[in-house]
């Protein structure tokens, strides 16, 4: 599992490569939220295009990841779902959880409409 | 796609990067088996969700202690056959009907406590048992001939 995070227009962007799973990506992922938001990051963006697997952790840490970022008055939003990612989303209800786009230049236009 | 006998039983020590191990084996022991890339998906989650909490709330990440996995053809399940994967840990185990629905209004923001959840979702039916002396052994099972 991969993560980097860029700036784009304002936008801290999250892209997460490979699995998100228990021990290892769903940490990578959380320390990499923390470090967009030790920078007063308020706006993110998780492009998960490439993300190939994805279990109840990583959904877990994706769902901390949108808590955290509200608790502290900041936006989180999805883009790129892979369509496996997405019945996973559908199961347990939380496609209605989320702001989800199509791609990153939607997600980024979202935060200024 | 002529369905072979499927037997595999594998030892692991209770660290999360042997899930891989885990799911390597039984990608290996479901290609023989007549399900179509979707449920072979599906059920690569179930058995991860299922070695993942054996590993993390049965054996508490313990290395020294194994998680036992079980892949086997199970037949007369259903009134046919079943694709049947048994996960055995050390734990003191737990009770599943107090485990809540993760979609009920007050569990959706949670962090945890979907695992059991997708894992009934992706199989045909999930079971518990309770060994007298401590350990739990989840059972798995997928029917077998309902492709397509």
């Amino acid at each position: 599992m991969k993560a980097t995070i860029r700036e784009r227009d304002g936008v801290s962007i999250i892209e997460l490569k490979g699995k998100i799973t228990i021990g290892v990506g769903d940490v990578a992922f959380r320390e990499t939220v923390h470090k967009a938001l030790e920078t007063g990051a308020k706006k993110l963006v998780v492009n998960l295009g490439e993300v190939t697997t994805i279990d109840s952790s990583g959904i877990g840490e994706l769902v901390a990841a949108f808590t955290t970022v509200s608790n502290r008055g900041g936006k989180l939003r999805l883009c790129k779902i892979p369509p496996k990612v997405d019945d996973i989303l559908q199961i347990t209800q939380l496609i209605q959880v989320f702001d989800i786009h199509d791609d990153e230049d939607e997600a980024i236009a979202a935060f200024t409409a | 796609m002529a369905e072979q006998a499927c037997e595999v039983q594998l030892s692991i020590g209770s660290q999360f990067e042997n899930i891989e191990l885990v799911q390597s084996v039984l990608e290996e022991s479901l290609e023989s088996l007549d399900f179509d890339d979707d449920s072979r998906y599906w059920i690569g989650i179930a058995v991860r969700e299922a070695v993942a909490n054996a590993i993390k709330h049965g054996n508490l990440e313990d290395p020294r202690v194994a998680v036992a996995v079980e892949v086997r053809i199970a037949d007369g399940a259903f009134g046919g056959r079943a694709l049947e994967i048994r996960v055995r840990d050390h734990g003191t185990g737990f009770d599943p009907g107090k485990v809540g629905d993760p979609r009920d209004p007050a569990n959706l923001l949670k962090p945890a406590g979907r695992g059991i959840f997708y894992m009934k979702r992706f199989m045909d039916d999930i079971e518990y048992n309770f060994g007298p002396e401590g350990g739990t052994v989840v059972t798995l099972r997928k029917r077998l001939g309902t492709r397509g």
